[in-house]
């Protein structure tokens, strides 16, 4: 043979030096996953799905012109971001990261993974890393919308720094969520069953179950991620809200007791999702057999 | 004392009550060809998924390069190159790109990717197919770019579970030709099989299970005067047909010949003994015998024979 040859790889020991460390083969990994993303149906589908979603709020607003929306940007962020950014990211999730690992068994791609000397923490880091970053391009897509609609209607005051902290925070509620999608994807096996339990558990599993908590059991729902995302559209309320109101009682209304998460805890509350099914979902992917 | 390059101590797999492999100790090591040869359902992929972590022991151990595999897959695997039950490739690359992606994970240095990979996607003969999307590619198309992948970095160990699944039978062919180069270049490869010709022509040693057993591990030559009681075996062929009277006069009486089995009218099977000098003698009688002698082959059935004999009837 003509062609060059590598230098082959006589022992462990030197071709381990070569793999180098495991978060490199993290990254290295992610971006071939982020191409064969960028090359799918599912981005297609996710921008489709921005693009339907943006338009419509675009039209809706440009048309009716709500003066408490387009008078105020803050109100207008408050609105279209903090309800909006939540459906993307959970959308993004789901495409993104619903058959991140399911696909691997179910499509028989995992064998080609699994022959690679990565370790298993490193594959769900790589994959995970690219959904967070496909995902992440996918809620930009829609920020940037939003920004060009604020721009029409507030020009320079268009970019309120609460703007940035939600942006930010929308970006923790992401991990969390995506770490709830991987631990599903890797629970079930089934990208299908992985999509389906995501999408009803937060785009109303948990609220329903919020709301629940607070009827019944009269506690602070901290437990609950639907409460702590609360965080994303709050951040553009001026004066923030008390942690705990109590309304007073009327003729008609005992007196209630309303929480609203602060932003640390809202934060912690979605860090520590992400903790939890991240922790999990790795427990069970170290523990999958590719039979 | 380096360590065997592949070794596996007391390998068990049970699924549920079922024992798909028991208790298998193999030590290989070395630059050749080891088949590890079982009809289907003997365990031979289930071996092999856990040589490579891709499912877990109910005991036992794998160690490759003296690496742990259960306890740390990346090491161990980093020496080898693998292809287990012909992978599906992300079917939005490329051939190309299913291989640079499996170069830079394996830490080959990026100025090697090129040569590296146009080299081993010629000798699976799919360059022209390079920059064409995996997705529409054929089942032999993919299983040559799993092959290519397993070869992508150079390995000192490969891992391949019947690489010649799905492959026309010039695939299956390139796949030999590709084993023999490695063997040549100092390689060591573990091939598990069940096609009997494809083990007896390129391999030097055979690991036999059935059942999830081994049932022995040595080289050919020596599993042939082992298991043939030190008898051997021929194949004739003639240019017309033979009169019974003909094989009983000319070749049964032949000194060392034990039977003769006539296989179709032209061709017999003769079962003889005293090695090669009895060989010569009667390759030398048959010559002569104006019976019409067009071929003498060494059997290719005398593996086949231990075979059956080695493994329990599945009825
Ligand atoms: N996941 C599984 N669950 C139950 N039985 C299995 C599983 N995988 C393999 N087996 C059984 O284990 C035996 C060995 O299978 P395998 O190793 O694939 O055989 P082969 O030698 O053909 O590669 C077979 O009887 C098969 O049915
Ligand atoms: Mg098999």
């Amino acid at each position: 043979m003509a062609a060059p040859t590598v230098t082959p790889e006589l022992d462990s020991a030197g071709a381990a030096r070569r793999l180098g460390p495991t978060y490199a083969q993290v990254v290295k990994l992610s971006r071939y996953q982020i191409r064969d993303y960028l090359r799918s149906y599912r981005y297609i589908l996710m921008f489709g799905l921005v693009t339907i979603i943006g338009s419509i709020l675009t039209l809706a607003v440009g048309y009716y012109r709500p003066a408490s929306l387009i008078s105020d940007p803050l109100a207008f962020y408050g609105t279209l971001w903090g309800g909006g950014s939540v459906v993307v990211i959970v959308f993004a999730a789901v495409i993104f990261g619903g058959d991140a690992i399911a696909g691997e068994f179910q499509n028989k791609t995992g064998y080609f993974l699994m022959g690679l000397p990565l370790r298993r923490e490193a594959i769900y880091a790589g994959k995970y890393l690219a959904a967070l970053v496909a995902s992440l391009t996918a809620l930009a897509f829609y920020l940037v919308i939003l920004v060009a609609n604020g721009l029409y209607y507030f020009g320079g005051s268009a970019f309120p720094w609460q703007l940035g902290e939600s942006v930010v925070l929308a970006i923790v509620y992401l991990l969390a969520v995506l770490g709830a999608t991987f631990l599903f994807s890797s629970l079930f096996k089934t990208s299908t069953y992985a999509t389906l339990v995501v999408a009803v558990l937060f785009l109303f599993g948990f609220s329903i179950l919020q709301a629940l908590v607070t009827d019944l059991a009269k506690i602070e729902p901290w437990f609950i991620i639907s409460y702590a995302d609360s965080i994303i559209g709050n951040a553009f309320l001026n004066p923030y809200p008390a942690h705990i109101t109590v309304t007073t009682a009327t003729r008609f209304m005992p007196s209630e007791t309303v929480y609203t998460p602060t932003v640390a805890e809202g934060v912690v509350i979605m860090l520590g999702y992400f903790a939890v099914t991240t922790l999990a979902g790795l427990g069970l992917f170290e523990r999958e057999e590719f039979t | 004392m380096t360590a065997a390059a592949i070794e596996v101590q007391h390998l068990t797999k049970r699924f549920g009550s079922f024992t798909a492999l028991d208790d298998l100790s193999l030590k290989i090591e070395g630059a050749k060809c080891v088949g590890f040869l079982g009809p289907n359902g003997a365990g031979k992929t289930t071996t092999l998924k856990m040589v490579t972590d891709m499912i877990f022991p109910t005991k036992g151990e794998c160690f490759l390069n003296g690496v742990s595999v259960q306890s740390n897959r990346k090491v161990a695997l980093s020496a080898a190159g693998v292809l287990i039950e012909s992978p599906e490739i992300y079917p939005s690359l490329t051939p190309y790109e299913a291989l640079e992606m499996v170069a830079d994970v394996r830490g080959v240095p990026r100025a090697e990717w090129k040569g590296r990979i146009d080299e081993v996607l010629a000798e699976v003969k799919m360059s022209d197919w390079a920059d064409k999307k995996v997705g529409r590619f054929s089942k032999g198309m993919k299983q040559r770019i799993n092959i290519a992948a397993a070869l992508v970095h150079d390995p000192q160990i490969l891992i391949l579970d019947e690489p010649a699944t799905g492959l026309d039978p010039r695939g299956m062919a390139e796949v030999r030709t590709i084993v023999r180069g490695l063997k040549k270049r100092n390689r060591l490869i573990f091939m598990s099989s069940h096609i009997l010709a494809e083990v007896t022509d390129v391999c030097d040693e055979v690991a036999l299970i059935d059942h999830g057993k081994l049932r022995f591990y040595d080289t050919l030559p020596n599993i042939l005067s082992r298991f043939s009681a030190g008898q051997s075996t021929i194949d004739a062929a003639f240019s017309r047909p033979l009169a019974p009277a003909d094989v009983t006069a000319q070749i049964t009486s032949l000194p060392g010949v034990e039977g003769v089995e006539t296989l179709d009218p032209r061709r017999v099977r003769i079962k003889f003994s005293g090695g090669l000098a009895t060989q010569e003698n009667v390759l030398k009688a048959l010559a002569g015998s104006g019976l019409g002698l067009v071929a003498f082959n060494e059997t290719s059935s005398a593996l086949e024979e231990i075979y059956l004999s080695q493994i329990e009837r599945g009825d």
